[in-house]
């Protein structure tokens, strides 16, 4: 059999899903994010929700993420999506709303709002994006960036006397009371993506049911200003970021509700 | 047993030649291309006819130009 029987259009078993543009992302050559991306843009197919389906882009690299994402999308200010996703979720109630931030975006400039609309128990999907540093602007430490790391601000590795711990901001929302459902993640290896895409579309679902806040974080790398090619990137990954973000569910309840409460 | 047989197409000029399907593919059918598409990326390519259809190289692909084909034997 040659390949020229193989390729037709009955034996097609995995393609482009139309949920995705055909603009080029504009990313780097390996980075996380297309992954991510196509991973949600699979989800909304196979869930049917692209015309309910609206996504906040952030700013940092993925800033133009609405050039790739055949849904409606919002751009918010920098850290500012989950106030956003607020604002469009609670006028639209019927629509399914996420935010895609970064670490610099969702847990510097931004760490306020996820806390709050966490605590809020908002009913949107946080997809967050942790690759230890600020890519857009070159590779400076971010709150994300391990101790030791070479970073452009911290080229001897982050100091933590004087800079601070990594901060486990999924740690953090897990605690709160109107988050219902925190998962770690990463999307290196084919194992890895499959348990992604399930935590993807558990997301949804949970948005759909009305459950609180569920925050997807995935592991991620920007082998750019890691300075290493995409494969060693995903290597030095799992070497040295999954040891401080270990990979799993860290929550899965349903956020409390008023109804529950011992009125006092 | 069942046997599938497979052959993958890569969207060349969407391809930037990263590499990470090339390191996905358990039965080592892909290689970058000597050759460069517009934006100067070795694209990646089949370099043997060994593919069994498995999808790996397209679930790790960022930019979503792998399409894979799958017969069973
Ligand atoms: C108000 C404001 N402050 C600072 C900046 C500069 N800035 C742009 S992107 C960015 C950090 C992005 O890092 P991250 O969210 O981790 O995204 P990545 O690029 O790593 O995906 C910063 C500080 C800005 N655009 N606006
Ligand atoms: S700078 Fe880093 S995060 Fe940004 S696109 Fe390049 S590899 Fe990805
Ligand atoms: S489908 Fe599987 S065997 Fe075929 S090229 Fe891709 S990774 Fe290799
Ligand atoms: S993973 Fe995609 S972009 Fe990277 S070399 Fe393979 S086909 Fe090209
Ligand atoms: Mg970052």
């Amino acid at each position: 059999m040659t390949k020229q029987d193989i390729i037709k259009p009955e034996n097609l078993v995995y393609g482009k899903t139309k949920v995705l543009t055909d603009n080029i992302m504009h990313y780097c050559p390996g980075c996380s994010h297309g992954v991510i991306h196509k991973l949600i843009a699979e989800v909304i197919e196979e869930m049917g929700i692209q015309e309910k389906t609206i996504g906040i882009a952030p700013v940092g690299c993925s800033v133009f993420a609405y050039n790739y994402f055949d849904i409606d999308m919002q751009e918010a200010a920098h850290g500012r999506a989950p106030a956003l996703a607020t604002a469009v979720k609670r006028l639209m109630p019927d629509k399914v709303v996420f935010t895609y931030q970064g670490d610099g975006d969702l847990a510097a400039i931004g760490t306020a709002e996820t806390i709050h609309a966490c605590n809020r128990g908002e009913n949107i999907v946080i997809f967050f994006v942790n690759n230890g540093i600020y890519g857009m602007t070159g590779g400076q430490m971010a709150p994300t960036t391990l101790e030791g790391m070479k970073t452009a601000t911290c080229p001897y590795g982050r100091n933590t006397d004087m800079y601070g711990f990594p901060l486990r901001i999924s740690d953090l929302l897990k605690e709160i009371d109107g988050t219902c459902y925190v998962t770690r993640q990463s999307v290196h290896k084919t194992a890895s993506i499959v348990r992604a895409k399930k935590a993807i579309r558990k997301a949804f679902q949970n948005s759909i049911d009305g459950k609180g806040t569920s925050v997807v974080e995935f592991v991620s790398h920007c082998n750019t200003n890691w300075k290493m090619t995409p494969v060693q990137s995903n290597a030095w990954m799992e070497e040295h970021m999954f040891a401080k973000y270990p990979l799993g569910d860290l929550k899965d309840t349903p956020k409390k509700r008023f109804d529950e409460i011992n009125h006092l | 047993m069942a046997k599938f047989k497979g052959a993958v197409v890569v969207d060349t000029e969407r391809c930037k030649g990263c590499g990470l399907c090339v390191a996905a593919c358990p039965s080592k059918v892909l290689g970058l291309a000597s050759q460069v598409n517009a934006k100067g990326y070795n694209y990646a390519e089949m370099v043997t006819e060994d593919c069994v259809g498995c999808c790996s190289c397209g679930y790790v692909c960022p930019d979503a130009c792998i399409s894979v084909y799958k017969v069973t034997l």
